[in-house]
């Protein structure tokens, strides 16, 4: 029997398929491209834009990995996935990293055998009603109809937070941001709930923003964040330093347009993090440069932040909670030493 | 001229009453025979004259053609259609994410597929065996090669793998040049089969030398046609042999297992199958091993096109006399002639028409892949209705993947129909 | 005379093809249990790796989501203390549901369009080729997409809108809310008359019937049916004092409350499969009309029979047992398809089991072959049902 799983390994591997060995790094340097999984579609995360290419913070981030693994941040395949397939995705080996706006909970770390990386984006479950309703507060709620999308805690979150409160509602379930959307726009549900990042990217696709309004309430904590298989750690590490570089960069002053003279400043942790002094990519096992390679393809958590989500973009999500904890928030990365 | 009486059979042919000919004739028979089908016609001239103008106003006359996003068309106006979405979505929707400087290799492969597709669609045109010979062994390794680019083999990846592939080529044709000369037709198989089996290796290998286009970029109508092609090409061996299988009176637990997969696989949603591949297909294979997700969908589409494949192919077994049977019994065919040159060449001619409605069906199904996240044309649509520059031109997306399906699958239809009344005059005494 | 007969010895026993039937059956056999082995054995493997715990010990965990709204809960799912299982039986009851409701309006729409396509009138006959072609070259799911987002949700009002029939069912783009009947005491009363009316309408016939064999005397069975089945009820609704309430939905805060509701993605859900359906219904009650000939018509004439008697007892006979068939696999097809409620978020047994039950829980295994079983038991009834009917209307050759 071991011969035939070889047998079919082989006959497989040669038949167009990936092979998703212990070491992922090794694995992904000789396809010449990561895996990387993403959403089906939602505006300022993740999305195709009109030629076809994906754009979005958390594809900034499946391209920051492969800046730091190949030196190159288009080495990427995207897997689109959907609530449902996306744990499949990546515990088949189908995806070497999974870069969905996905919570970190015990159970998906412990249970189902995944490692959260980081968080790149602090969230919560919010409301969003219409403003003519006149609702104040979530707990004015009882008995309204809610579109949710499957396949998310956020179906969990709900029901407790009713319960919780004693009160009833009508779930509309739908399957994609899309259609939770249309729903909610041609009011065939009063509120729609997701994650508060979720509801501003929904919310200014709307036809008038201005009429609806984000209730104060957060019914969970929602750190979102990139995740890889259990078990590779160097992987693993690959992914949550890449991530850490991003927030160190920020921290450091070190963007895309100064990062070439930055390359030779005389802070140390900037030349580490860089790669002009020291050995950490090494010890990673990519490139001296990984750091300088990163920060040259995407920019720094800032740029990435406003690039897609921040202020000036349609989603116009303030830094809040995601602002560097020397600014009031707690992004806060460890040292680069 | 009323009172002039006329000798008995003498009275000359009076040009039928108006009520009969005419224009008034023919309205009179075809629309407005009884009082029920007066009332009928009233009944519908009424609906269509509410349904058909505003329908021809949205789409044409107040559409807006051209605008680069929803505000500038609705600027313009909202009654109508905003078709810039389509003209600038268009590409993303036939090709999804494939480079755009390589649109022209699926163009490419399209056009070989309709060139060698003609003869064999239309009996008339010559060159049919030989396009039909082309488009089973050749034309799906230049479709890989074409779409996707080099394939990387393990087993290829160096000189020394290349070099025996090459050898072991040589050596196959060798052995069944052998066997033809012989007439030994196990030599002969097992020869060609390792030569063919070597070149698609080495071609895939090579693979036209074209740049690598990974599989994640497949999307749009092309990953519909492709999809729906590749699973009905490879169901059809598959249904064929599970046809037969049900139909071997004498190998009862064949017959029971090729009974148990049809009756299975057809009893269910495509969605379950479809469901299965993505999330029970990973835990069957051994560790390591895993296709993408379009393989994935692929595997789950075959063997869901294969049941029903068995069922067209069993009606045209069914359908060949008895006596043909007979016949080749008596002409002392084993079982394998007996299929190969008297039963299938019949039973299949028989079930075009079937084949082609499964197709259509299949066609159809392939937008269902949208729930476990492939990009296929549906998807391409309802995911740019998801752009801020696009949204709430839901009626503008689904009425132009409608019109496409519509046109392909009515087109596929019709010819079906035109097949079956052309092959319906060989079996009519 | 004793003749000696050698047993040939030009055929070796593999060429004996009983021999070679069993040689072949043992190694497929063989080759399909090595084949289950592998599958089992790497799933065994693979779902320890990941932490995947095999067994149906989920299906006791409480769900913790809620499925369905408190309008249209037709299983009593409580939030709070209903489980896994629950959910599966509540998707179960809206499938079989969403396809009951779907295979009687398909048939009707069937029915009609397959004999309008029959028509005199070439306008009808274009309308429903139209209709016939348009629908069944539209991928069913694009269609579901299309009643519910572009006709459901955009030309019914909103809620606080709502398009009322006499102020007591209201329409609207998320439900239809109606009055739903709280019996009274008594109420069994009234539903024992209606049982007996209907026994003693099966009764009637029976008799008629059998006095017509001898005596050739008709009796207006139809008639006397009617009356029947209408007048018994009615005298006894009023003697009991009318034993039904109506409980009437109200619109309060949010939403109507109070009575049933029938959600848009049911609405969305119903038209797509039954027009979809009902297409393919057409082409199969066409086929099945145009297979009676003419000469049967003709020959009723003869005998005397009138038109309408003749469509009932001679044309209609013929074609149903041609329409029959290909008709219930149309149903099996329309069953099938409501599984693609999980579009528009109809809680059907894939949408809320298969769905979000095997995302909560990640027993892939268990809840997709429960699916599939419960779709085989739903196939394997129906094609036992028409296996059935074949026999009892198979022609009787000579």
């Amino acid at each position: 029997m071991k011969y035939l799983k070889h047998l079919t390994a082989a006959a497989a591997v040669a038949l167009l398929s990936t092979a998703a060995g212990a070491a992922t790094l090794d694995d992904v340097k000789s396809k010449g491209v990561l895996d990387c999984g993403v959403t089906t579609g939602l505006a300022g995360f993740a999305a195709p834009d009109d030629s076809g290419k994906w754009q979005g913070f958390d594809v900034d981030f499946c391209r920051a990995v492969s800046a730091a693994v190949f030196g190159n941040p288009d080495k990427v395949k995207y897997t689109p996935t959907t609530g449902k397939t996306r744990f499949t995705a990546l515990q088949s080996g189908e995806v070497d990293l999974l870069a969905r706006n996905t919570t970190w909970t015990f159970s998906r770390d412990v249970d189902l055998g995944f490692e959260f990386v980081g968080v790149n984006y602090y969230d919560g479950q919010g409301f969003m009603v219409r403003k003519d309703l006149g609702v104040k507060s979530a707990t004015e709620l009882d008995g309204a109809t809610v579109c949710i999308q499957t396949g998310t805690t956020t179906e969990l979150n709900l029901a407790d937070y009713f319960r919780a409160n004693n009160m009833s509602f009508s779930p509309v379930v739908i399957e994609t941001n899309a259609e939770a959307r249309a729903n909610y726009e041609k009011g065939a549900c009063d509120v729609y709930t997701t994650d508060r990042s979720g509801l501003a990217a929904t919310r200014v696709v709307l036809p008038d923003p201005g009429a609806h309004v984000v209730l104060p309430e957060i019914i969970s904590k929602e750190p979102l964040g990139p995740l890889v298989r259990h078990g590779d750690n160097q992987w693993g590490d690959i992914a949550r330093w890449t991530l850490n570089a991003l927030v160190t960069a920020e921290e450091l002053g070190v963007t895309q347009a100064n990062v070439d003279s930055m390359k030779s400043s005389k802070n140390p942790e900037v030349r580490r993090l860089l790669g002009s002094e020291g050995s950490l990519g090494e010890m990673l096992g990519l490139s001296k440069d990984w750091g300088y390679h990163v920060i040259k393809s995407v920019g720094n958590y800032s740029e990435i932040y406003e690039r897609h989500i921040g202020a000036n973009t349609p989603l116009g999500l303030a830094r809040g909670v995601n602002a560097l904890w020397t600014s009031g928030g707690i992004l806060y990365s460890p040292p680069f030493r | 001229m009323a009172d002039r009486t006329y000798e008995i059979g003498s009275h000359p042919d009076l040009p039928p009453p108006v009520s009969e000919t005419g224009v008034i004739g023919w309205l009179k028979h075809n629309l407005f025979s009884t009082w029920y089908n007066s009332l009928g016609t009233i009944f519908i001239l009424y609906l269509l004259y509410l349904a058909l103008p505003p329908l021809v106003d949205w789409t044409l006359l107040s559409a807006v053609w051209g605008g680069n996003s929803n505000q500038e068309c609705w600027a313009v106006t909202r009654e109508g259609a905003c078709w810039g979405f389509i003209d600038n979505r268009f590409s993303f929707l036939m090709y999804g994410f494939y480079d755009s400087d390589a649109y022209w290799r699926p163009n490419l492969v399209g056009i070989i597929f309709i060139l060698a597709m003609i003869p064999v669609l239309f009996r008339s045109i010559p060159g049919g065996n030989v396009a039909a010979v082309f488009l089973i062994f050749v034309f799906p390794w230049i479709t890989v090669s074409m779409l996707y680019g080099p394939v990387n083999m393990t087993t290829m990846g160096s000189s020394v793998g290349v070099t025996i592939y090459s050898l072991v080529l040589l050596a196959g044709l060798g052995l069944g040049w052998h066997g033809r000369k012989n007439l030994n037709l196990l030599l002969m198989g097992i020869g060609f089969g390792v030569a063919y089996f070597c070149a698609i290796a080495l071609f895939l290998r090579w693979g036209f030398g074209l740049k690598v286009i990974g599989t994640d970029k497949f999307g749009g109508l092309m990953l519909t046609l492709i999809l729906a092609t590749v699973s009905i090409g490879v169901s059809m061996p598959l249904g064929i042999v599970l046809a037969l299988g049900r139909q071997n009176q004498k190998m009862p637990i064949v017959r029971t297992l090729c009974i148990g997969f049809i009756e299975l696989v057809r009893a269910v949603p495509l969605i379950t199958v479809l469901f299965m591949a993505q999330f029970m297909l990973p835990l069957f294979l051994p560790e390591g091993v895993d296709f993408d997700n379009i393989v994935r969908a692929l595997v789950g589409m075959s063997l869901f096109a294969a049941a029903y494949m068995a069922e067209v192919v069993r009606g045209g077994l069914q359908a060949i006399g008895k006596g043909q049977y007979e016949a080749a019994d008596a002409l002392g065919l084993n079982y394998f002639l007996k299929m190969r040159f008297i039963i299938m060449p019949q039973a299949l001619k028989i079930v075009i028409p079937g084949i082609v409605s499964t197709f259509i069906g299949l066609f159809k199904d392939t937008t269902l892949v949208l729930i476990i996240g492939l990009f296929d044309f549906l998807q391409t649509g309802v995911s740019s209705l998801a752009d801020t520059k696009w949204n709430g031109l839901e009626h503008e997306a689904y009425f132009f993947i409608g019109l496409v399906f519509f046109v392909l699958c009515f087109g596929m239809s019709r010819y079906s129909m035109y097949l079956e009344k052309k092959l319906d005059t060989g079996y009519k005494r | 005379m004793a003749v000696e007969v050698e047993s040939s010895p030009r055929t070796h026993w593999w060429n004996d093809e009983r021999i070679r039937a069993i040689l072949v059956q043992v190694l497929v056999v063989g080759l399909f249990a090595g084949f289950i082995w592998f599958i089992v054995d790497n799933t065994a493997i693979n779902m320890e790796k990941r932490g995947l715990k095999a067994g149906f010990g989920f299906m006791d965990d409480i769900a913790g989501f809620q499925p369905t709204s408190p309008g249209f809960n037709i299983t009593n799912f409580d939030v709070n203390i209903s489980t896994h299982s629950e959910v599966f039986f509540l998707g179960l009851v809206n499938t079989l549901m969403i396809a009951a409701v779907g295979i009687v309006l398909a048939t009707i729409v069937g029915f009609v369009f397959g004999v309008m396509r029959l028509s005199d009138n070439i306008l009808i006959k274009f309308v429903a080729a139209v209709y016939v072609e348009g629908t069944r070259n539209i991928p069913l799911l694009l269609q579901i997409l299309a009643w519910y987002l572009g006709v459901i949700l955009a030309v019914f009002p909103a809620v606080r809108k709502s398009w009322d029939w006499g102020e007591v069912i209201f329409f609207n783009n998320r439900y239809i809310a109606f009055p739903s009947p709280i019996p009274q005491s008594g109420f069994w009363i009234f539903m024992a008359s209606v049982a007996i009316a209907i026994v003693a309408v099966v009764f009637l016939r029976r008799w008629a019937h059998q006095r017509q064999d001898a005596t050739g005397q008709q009796f207006p069975v139809f008639w006397a049916s009617v009356a029947i089945l209408i007048g018994l009820p009615t005298v006894v609704w009023f003697i009991t004092g009318q034993p039904l309430a109506w409980d009437v939905p109200e619109l309060k805060g949010f939403n109507y409350r109070g009575g049933g509701q029938l959600p848009a993605s049911f609405l969305g859900m119903l038209f797509a499969l039954t027009f979809y359906t009902g297409a393919f219904i057409a082409e199969n009650v066409r086929a099945g009309i145009q297979s009676v000939s003419h000469g049967q018509t003709e020959a009723a004439y003869a005998v005397g029979l009138r038109p309408g008697t003749t469509t009932r007892l001679i044309i209609i006979p013929q074609a149903l047992r041609v329409i029959v068939p290909p008709v219930t696999s149309q149903y099996l097809n329309l069953t099938k398809n409501s599984s693609l409620a999980i579009a528009i978020g109809y809680p059907d047994l894939v949408n809320i089991f298969t769905g979000i039950s095997l995302n909560q829980t990640g027993n892939a295994v268990e809840i997709i072959l429960m699916t599939m079983l419960v779709y085989l038991t739903i196939s394997l009834l129906i094609s036992a049902y028409m296996n059935w009917y074949n026999k009892r209307v198979a022609l009787v050759e000579r």
